[in-house]
């Protein structure tokens, strides 16, 4: 009972903030609602039972891609009198989009045919909620079971690492930084200079 | 209802009180506070004068890059956790196959510190 009004409850406020996430005129507020979106999926997957997808979505979602996601709405100029502009230029192509991304997915879920779970089908069999957590049941899978896709995982994070470094990096010349190996290879006898100065001489 | 949901139970009540708390504040100060707006009360009061422009700066590029090297290695992390708790059964398989993984990842470690990425200038 409380159960179903909990995922009701979270199924609709998810619905609503992803309806208010393209309908909101200010994308910041956009970015916000996107927020409250991914904390309701969170609690409809702790609904699940898959307590470790709920957490890692609040830690990475929450924590890292939604900032990445305010970032770049606040670097973009964006001129919100020039935004809403050329609204009717634009409709014709924007609906076309729309519509072909439609079709796809009524494409996708049309072929879609969901194989009953048996004993033998699946691979590796769910171990039961209350022996084993989820966390544990993951780890036992990914690291040897799936391993190709773990090392492909690693792959990808590395093109995205050298992929943000090579796009977004640039080296300012007119900065002095600090050379650590410059300042230890600086000896007394090579930068300091004894002079004897006369009485009434200057150096 | 299961024991995992049980467990979370205190969660879901916290959440209640929380959300009906914070409406009932709302809700009271409307309906027993006077509203009396003009348009005087309504202008924004900017130490006296009228707002200049947005409040929006923009942000620089580099704030991008840090953000998506922080994703980065939180990824990282989280695929630490599973591994951590269930070594004792992948074996050492598992565990040179996460060695692989943190290796993979120290070399493009190595390469933004050699870059320069990590500075902020």
């Amino acid at each position: 009972m409380i159960q179903a009004l909990a995922f009701y409850l979270f199924a609709a406020v998810t619905v609503a903030s992803g309806v208010m996430v393209i309908s909101s005129r200010n994308p910041v507020h956009s970015v916000l609602f996107l927020i409250l979106a991914f904390f309701n999926a969170a609690a409809l997957f702790v609904l699940l039972g898959a307590e470790f997808l709920a957490m890692i979505l609040i830690v990475v979602y929450v924590g890292a891609v939604a900032v990445l996601f305010l970032f770049v709405v606040m670097m973009l100029d964006i001129n919100f009198v020039e935004l809403r502009q050329g609204f009717a230029r634009y409709l014709p192509i924007g609906a076309a989009i729309g519509l072909v991304l439609l079709a796809e997915i009524f494409l996708a879920v049309g072929a879609w045919t969901v194989i009953p779970v048996t004993a033998d089908s699946s691979i590796t069999p769910i171990p039961p909620m209350n022996e084993v957590t989820n966390t544990h049941a993951l780890g036992a899978l990914i690291y040897t079971h799936y391993v190709y896709l773990f090392q492909t995982a690693g792959l990808i994070l590395l093109v995205a690492m050298i992929g943000a470094i090579v796009l977004t990096l640039r080296s300012r010349s007119d900065v002095k930084r600090q050379s650590v190996d410059e300042q230890n290879a600086r000896r007394p006898e090579d930068v300091v200079e004894v002079v004897k100065v006369g009485r009434g001489g200057g150096v | 209802m299961t024991e995992l949901l049980t467990e979370y139970l205190p969660i879901l009540i916290f959440l209640m009180i929380a959300i009906g708390l914070a409406a009932v504040m709302v809700i009271a100060s409307l309906i027993v506070g006077t509203q009396r707006p003009d348009s005087e009360k309504l202008s924004a009061y900017e130490c006296g004068f009228e707002a200049f422009d947005d409040s929006r700066g923009q942000f620089d590029v580099r704030f991008y890059l840090v953000a998506i090297l922080f994703i980065i290695f939180d990824l990282e992390v989280a695929f630490l956790f599973p591994w951590a708790i269930s070594l004792g059964e992948v074996g050492a398989f598992g565990f040179w196959s996460m060695m692989v993984f943190l290796g993979v990842l120290t070399v493009g470690f190595i390469y933004e510190w050699n870059k320069g990425a990590l500075e902020w200038e």
